[in-house]
């Protein structure tokens, strides 16, 4: 029998054949292009067009780019410099990088002031942007705006100690009556601020702001990607709050605030924003005595605010639609009442369903402050299309400038969609 | 974020400025600044520099009202306005003044209640084409298309002028003067058409401007000059003559140079009269003596303006033409200063 076994097998290995590397087509680089690249000759062409189409691009940018002169003080003085070849003039930038950041009338011996207020923001910002951060950080979130426009409108101290003081008797007074009648609580914190304000501006002395330790600088002379900063933050800060609670007032039973919510929100988003600045910067100085008109920052702060709130408000109300019905119930047959449900129980969950949403507002409103420039605002365009390329020197000079101005935004909307993607998962409870 | 301190300044502003129905004179000098509204950047006539300082063909006229009024030629807020917002900024009161290379024509006068208080510059509708096209006149350009600004007075007298001269045109509808030069340049029109100071400004910026050239029709009439409301004549005086003074200035050989030499006193009686030592015409005007004096300080007369900041020496290489003198066959006749 075993010889017979033995004779009908022709071969028998003795010992296991030693490891050998995959064949060069199975491994490495070889591989990787093979079965991402290559894979099929759909998508062979597909990668050779995308190929040709990169090098089309990079064959005609890169030279550009990697020529670019910039040291000179002119157009012409780039392209004799360049003598026919191709290249960028990013003089331009070095030249007017200040302009493009602040815009042409902040002083510039007072540039400190907002990069300080900038860096101070990122502090502010830390602790409501990142919920693993000692809570005691929002102490001085709460200062910051006060703090940030003394920085940058500089004047006398005592207008935003003024103010600060005014919310400051306003939340109090909220807090001791709040409790016991809401609406005793809400207007007469309104009327309480007002009053602070009033008398507060009464103790401000006549010129205090003349002498004052930071210069001041009028609203007109801000510009440059710091007033769509300004813009960005200011608008997206107070939009939020406000959209929740136009959110939460067209879901409402009474149907006062629920028409008066619905009608707003309708209205707004019915009408573009570039109209609702021509509003601002146009019609509203026709309301006003001369001499006397409310500060136009702040009526482009009013209308952008008034915008992107109402598109926020949209979103949070899909959250809100989103939860289901048993939430609300559940946090009813706990005993809550309204405030607490919505405050422990619906938005906590409603937010976290809108935030792709509200991410994507904050963003195309981030944007959108760059329609400031039509009513002549000198943000960062209103600076590239108005002075940069009227003077004489620059005129001509598209690329370099408008591809900066991409780059810086990019840069920052890149920062809040990654900031989102964290927050998501951070968020992340369910396990679907 | 910052909004409760305005509130707060708001309602005492509010409070404060109820009363401000005096003349404009009074308001300027009660102010102490000038409000002049300029554009938001237009080559050679208003931009501001590296520094963030205002320079321009128009911004020396608001330098000029300022000095002769407040006697300070940095006294002045520059309100920069755009084609859509400058008439509304100059009626609400906003500003003072405009100088904005605006067109003075019958409706703007008499409808809208403005005042032009002269002509500064003295422009007109031409063509702009590539040399290799080989045209040398615009009744060549039959079947040619044509950049041009949409919603401006341009496209009406392109319109005209085709019509009236029987050929054909296909217009390209564009929005902005930087997109127009852009379309121009990649071919997509054979012509562009705006404001000859336009086009010139236009060519000088590009890689080679020798290879495009201006052609000699000039289709519409086009003067440029600030303008003030209506109602308040003492105010449209300061500035009309305060341009008068400059333009006079240059006929009667006033320059920057000889001009305290000549503030001294001279032979002449009207030059004596213009820088203020003789008679009492800026008593008359509600303004010092020396009115005149202090507005030719700032940058000299008329043309020597005209030479800094658009003239052939600069990039934009205007000739005086139309702005000459009308001694040099130009139209620029300032009224005696008697």
């Amino acid at each position: 029998m075993t010889d017979q076994t033995q004779n009908s097998v022709a071969f028998v290995a003795e010992s296991i054949i030693p490891e050998s590397p995959p064949p060069a087509r199975e491994r490495g680089i070889v591989k990787w292009l093979r079965a991402n690249l290559f894979s099929n000759v759909t998508n062979s062409i597909l990668t050779l067009a995308t190929l040709w189409l990169l090098y089309l691009v990079l064959s005609s940018t890169l030279p550009w780019i990697f020529n670019g002169v910039w040291t000179t003080s002119s157009l012409n003085e780039c392209r004799e410099v360049l003598d026919g070849k191709v290249g960028a003039c990013f003089s331009v930038l070095t030249e007017r990088w200040n302009q493009l950041l602040y815009g042409f009338k902040y002083p510039y011996d007072s540039y400190w002031r907002p990069n300080l207020a900038l860096v101070l923001l990122l502090v502010a910002i830390a602790p409501v942007l990142f919920f693993d951060l000692p809570r005691k950080m929002l102490a001085f979130t709460v200062i910051y705006p006060f703090l940030a426009f003394w920085l940058i409108w500089g004047g006398t101290l005592m207008a935003p100690i003024v103010a600060f003081v005014g919310f400051a008797a306003a939340a109090a007074f909220f807090q001791h009556f709040g409790k016991g009648s809401f609406a005793l609580g809400f207007f007469g914190a309104i009327v309480v601020a007002f009053a602070v304000w009033i008398l507060g501006g009464m103790l401000i002395p006549e010129g205090a702001s003349e002498n004052a330790m930071l210069s001041p600088v009028p609203s007109r002379d801000l510009g440059g990607f710091m007033l769509n900063l300004m813009l960005g933050v200011t608008c997206v800060s107070l939009s939020l709050p406000l959209g929740i609670a136009l959110a939460l007032g067209r879901q409402s039973d009474m149907p006062l605030i629920k028409w008066v919510c619905v009608v707003f929100i309708e209205f707004v988003r019915g009408v573009p924003l570039i109209t609702l600045l021509f509003v601002a910067s146009v019609m509203l100085s026709y309301f006003f005595p001369p001499e006397s008109t409310v500060d136009l920052f702040l009526r482009v702060v009013i209308m952008i605010t008034m915008f992107s709130s109402a598109y926020i408000a949209e979103v949070i109300r899909g959250g809100l639609a989103a939860l289901p019905k048993g939430q609300y119930e559940a946090a009813d047959s706990l005993g809550l009442d309204y405030p607490q449900a919505m405050r422990l129980i619906i938005l906590p969950q409603a937010l976290k369903i809108s935030i792709p949403g509200i991410v994507n507002v904050a963003v195309g409103l981030f944007k959108d402050t760059t329609l400031v420039s039509v009513i002549s605002m000198f943000d960062l365009v209103g600076m590239i299309r108005g002075p940069i390329l009227a003077s004489t020197e620059w005129n001509g000079v598209y690329w370099e400038l408008l591809g900066a101005a991409a780059a810086l935004f990019f840069v920052v909307c890149y920062g809040i969609s990654q900031y989102s993607q964290w927050l998501e998962r951070r968020l992340a409870t369910d396990h679907r | 974020m910052n909004n409760s301190v305005f509130f707060g300044a708001l309602t005492v502003a509010g409070l404060a400025a109820g009363a401000a129905a005096a003349g404009t004179l009074d308001d300027v000098k009660a102010r102490d600044k000038l409000n002049c509204g300029v554009t938001t950047g237009l080559v050679g006539f208003a931009a501001p520099n590296a520094n963030g300082e205002w320079e321009g063909f128009d911004v020396a006229i608001c330098r000029a009202v300022a000095a002769a009024v407040l006697g300070d030629p940095t006294k002045v807020e520059f309100v920069p306005t755009t084609g859509k917002t400058r008439f509304t900024a100059l009626a609400s009161g906003e500003i003072d003044l405009l100088a904005r290379n605006t067109t003075w024509t019958f409706s703007r006068d008499v409808d809208l209640k403005f005042e032009f208080v002269g002509v500064n510059y003295y422009d007109g509708q031409g063509f702009m084409v590539p040399k290799e096209l080989g045209v040398s006149s615009a009744k060549e350009l039959d079947g040619a298309t044509v950049c041009i600004q949409t919603g401006t007075t341009t496209e009406l007298n392109l319109a005209d002028f085709f019509r009236s001269n029987n050929i054909s045109y296909e217009p390209v509808p564009i929005e902005t003067n930087a997109e127009a030069q852009q379309q121009y340049l990649a071919g997509a029109c054979d012509v562009y058409t705006t404001d000859a100071s336009g086009l010139a400004a236009t060519r000088a910026t590009f890689d080679d401007p020798t290879a495009h050239a201006v052609l000699p029709e000039i289709i519409s009439k086009e003067p440029l000059g600030p303008l003030v409301r209506h109602g308040d004549s003492e105010w449209g005086d300061v500035a009309r003559w305060t341009l008068n003074a400059l333009i006079a200035a240059e006929e009667l050989g006033v320059t920057s140079a000889n001009l305290s030499e000549m503030a001294s006193g001279t032979g002449n009686p009207e030059i004596n009269r213009l820088l203020g030592t003789e008679g009492n015409l800026g008593e008359m005007l509600g303004l010092e003596a020396d009115w005149a004096l202090k507005a030719l300080s700032v940058g000299g007369n008329y043309g020597e303006v005209f030479a800094k900041n658009i003239g052939e020496d600069t990039p934009i290489g205007l000739a005086r033409g139309l702005n000459a003198q009308w001694t040099n066959g130009g139209l620029l006749y300032a009224p005696p200063f008697r």
